[in-house]
């Protein structure tokens, strides 16, 4: 059976469309009373659900935090990425069609790569909270923002912070082997090394083997003897978290016991999991990464909120995570408060105008270049010391002294 | 390359790829006889995995001892499932079966991560990351130990086979079916037996594959396609060729992580796999149908 439309009907429908157009160019009735409605896209299970919850953690408490800093509502619309490159495109255009007026996440170049080709498609403004691969910054899209480093500026500032903590320690070790995952992510590193190590004169060492693997592979066996048979004075490594559990067990099986385990930038050894698999083989890690600055009045304010949710949890043990896609929702809040609209090239105009000066991360304020990166993200040399992800370097951050060679480190 | 990177590498391939064989021995051996593809086997024996988690963070229980409660509830498991629900589709198309054991794979990775979240799990023994020394080589203890129980089911599997009158019953079923109904054989019974064996088998992989990694629900497709791949390698329906099949798929990845690039691994056994079929389309050790 059909309803046919009667001329009162379709004359009230006509007046209710020409008032909503008229009003729309001011943004009076968009801007007031509605939420902001942020698709959060996070690899919550799968090979990354580990780090996708942690960042997760950082995503629930941005509601509250925000309410109380900007008078913004924010409405989170969840969805989990599955560890998929494919799950995220599908999600962000289920986001998108069910309303979503941001994205945020998702913790993957690969991920983040798809879910900026579907933002631009659908004009939808995505803040990535973190992921490395410079591309994705380099396409000239309108609606893509990243607040964090790119691959390069994580290998050039992981780096530099090496050659500090050699000259830190007073040690000067001759030879690394490099193994990297060969993701996305991973890929983007080697380049951002090879480019930046032959420039770097002041490093003590030279890489003697490159060594690739697969970042859901369940076996480091060949990978591990391989780099074990290099003699290579330390292990220079871009991993991902199950990846580095794995890899840490396999050292130990191996007997093999270099100088140190560094990672010019990536995830997994300042991560929560890795501690609790791993307990004591954690320690002397060490991390060069983007890290919170945990005397930030904004980091206080989170910390609060973090423990309020995560009573048994501390923040210190998701800082990155939670930090960076924290701000993230901070950005789009932040956009949405000055713009007073969710209209996305309006929203979008009003990211690029972003300039957040009181922020959790290490670094410059928030604002982005005319490519959408947001530029001056500091690291910090980040060790495991006693169970727990310690600043070392900078001096000015630092809480320990860093130790290096490891205690366990025994000459081939 | 020195030589002792390359006997380490090997000696870890053969110990995996026994592992490997006894987790492609159950789906072999079900094959073999029922003539049905379990394409849940993988999914059953991350399940097995997460039982004998279960056992040893609740009782602290070796994964190698909880093998034993583990493996008898698995026979009655899967006992109970070709009793009640794959028998009626023996006589139904293919395309039947396939889809009741891919709806049944489905339920399972579905209901673990109910139960158990995404989250990876694992054990952690005294043994686990300790190595055996011989010289400069290094023979992994929780590896050799998986292996062992790898080549002890197989035997005592073989030595059920050959030897015992139910194991000689299930052979004949396989043999011929009329036949053995003729003879008098509760063939269905049997099929439910041989089920429950090989769930078993599965049983006892997930016990020895829990020391070697750590499990998530997401392992399931992984092991299921992994096993499809050694069997038909080695040949489907052949105990042996289950065996030689995990062997040759450990060490083929194994050095082809070494002499080529440890992120191609699985690009070698899949290109093994294509060899066989091209050159063998019954496995190494399969019968010609």
């Amino acid at each position: 059976m059909t309803q046919r439309t009667n001329r009162r009907q379709f004359n009230q429908a006509v007046a209710g469309l020409g008032a909503a157009a008229a009003l729309a160019p001011f943004g009076i009735v968009r801007a007031q009373a509605q939420k902001l409605k942020v698709g959060v896209l996070l690899p919550r299970s799968g090979v990354q659900g580990f780090i996708g919850q942690s960042c997760q953690k950082g995503a629930d408490l941005a509601p509250g935090v925000i309410k109380q800093m900007l008078g913004v509502d924010i409405e989170l619309m969840n969805a989990d990425t599955e560890s998929s490159v494919d799950t995220a495109r599908t999600r962000a255009e289920r986001l998108v069609q069910e309303g979503a007026h941001v994205l945020v996440g998702p913790f993957d170049s690969g991920a983040a790569a798809a879910i900026a080709q579907v933002a631009e498609q659908r004009g939808v403004p995505f803040v990535i909270n973190i992921a490395a691969a410079p591309q994705i910054t380099e396409q000239g899209y309108k609606f893509v923002f990243r607040n964090f480093q790119t691959g390069p500026d994580i290998a050039r500032n992981g780096l530099a912070l090496i050659g500090d903590l050699f000259q830190a320690t007073n040690t000067a070790p001759r030879t690394a082997v490099f193994m990297h995952v060969n993701d996305t992510f991973g890929q983007a590193m080697l380049k951002g090394i090879s480019a930046f190590m032959p420039r770097m004169t002041q490093l003590p060492f030279k890489i003697v083997d490159t060594i690739s693997y697969d970042p859901a592979a369940k076996d480091l066996t060949v990978e591990v003897s391989k780099a074990k048979a290099s003699n290579a004075d330390f292990l220079l490594l871009v991993c991902r978290l199950n990846d580095a559990i794995i890899l840490r067990r396999e050292m130990v099986k191996q007997r093999w016991n270099p100088m140190g385990i560094i990672s010019p930038g990536s995830p997994g050894m300042y991560e929560e999991q890795y501690y609790k698999a791993l307990g004591k083989l954690s320690e002397y890690s060490i991390s060069n990464v983007p890290w919170y600055n945990p005397n930030a009045k904004l980091t206080k304010i989170v910390e609060k909120a973090f423990l309020k949710q995560n009573p048994k949890d501390k923040l210190v043990f998701h800082g990155l995570n939670a930090g960076f896609t924290f701000e993230a929702i901070l950005i789009a809040a932040d956009a949405f408060k000055r713009a007073r609209s969710t209209d996305p090239k309006t929203l979008a105009d009003a990211i690029r105008q972003t300039n957040i000066t009181e922020k959790m991360m290490l670094g410059a304020p928030i604002k982005f270049n005319a490519k959408g990166q947001v530029e001056g993200i500091g690291s910090a040399c980040v060790q495991n010391l006693n169970l727990t992800p310690t600043v070392v370097l900078p001096a000015a951050a630092a809480t320990a002294k860093p130790v290096f060679p490891a205690p366990y480190f025994k000459r081939a | 390359m020195s030589w002792d990177l390359v006997v380490n590498v090997v000696i870890a391939g053969v110990l995996t790829g026994l592992v490997y064989g006894l987790m492609a021995l159950g789906l072999s051996v079900i094959f073999g006889v029922v003539r049905v593809v379990n394409f849940a086997h993988g999914e059953m024996m991350t399940i097995a995995m997460y039982a004998t988690v279960m056992l040893f963070a609740a009782l602290k229980l070796d994964p190698f001892l909880a093998v034993l409660p583990v493996a008898a509830a698995f026979f009655a498991f899967g006992y109970a499932l070709q009793a009640g629900l794959i028998n009626p589709f023996i006589t139904r198309p293919e395309h039947s079966q396939f889809m009741l054991l891919l709806a049944v794979a489905i339920v399972m990775v579905n209901a673990l991560l109910t139960v158990f979240g995404p989250d990876a799990r694992n054990v952690q023994v005294d043994y686990q990351l300790e190595s055996f020394e011989l010289g400069p080589i290094l023979f992994d203890r929780a590896r050799v130990y998986a292996a062992g129980a790898a080549v002890l089911a197989t035997a005592a599997l073989f030595a059920f086979f050959r030897f015992s009158l139910t194991g000689k019953a299930i052979r004949a079923c396989a043999d011929n079916y009329l036949g053995a109904r003729v003879a008098g054989l509760d063939v269905k019974r049997l099929y439910a037996l041989t089920f429950g064996i090989g769930s078993i088998c599965v049983a006892v992989a997930g016990g020895a594959m829990v020391l070697l990694v750590d499990v998530t629900p997401a392992l399931g497709p992984y092991y299921t396609l992994l096993a499809f791949v050694i069997v038909i390698v080695g040949g489907l329906g052949s105990m042996p060729g289950a065996l030689l099949g995990g062997i040759l798929i450990g060490v083929s990845e194994a050095l082809a992580g070494l002499f080529i690039a440890p992120s191609a691994k699985s690009m070698f056994s899949f290109g093994l796999l294509i060899l066989v079929l091209l050159l063998r389309p019954q496995g190494l050790l399969g019968k010609r149908p």
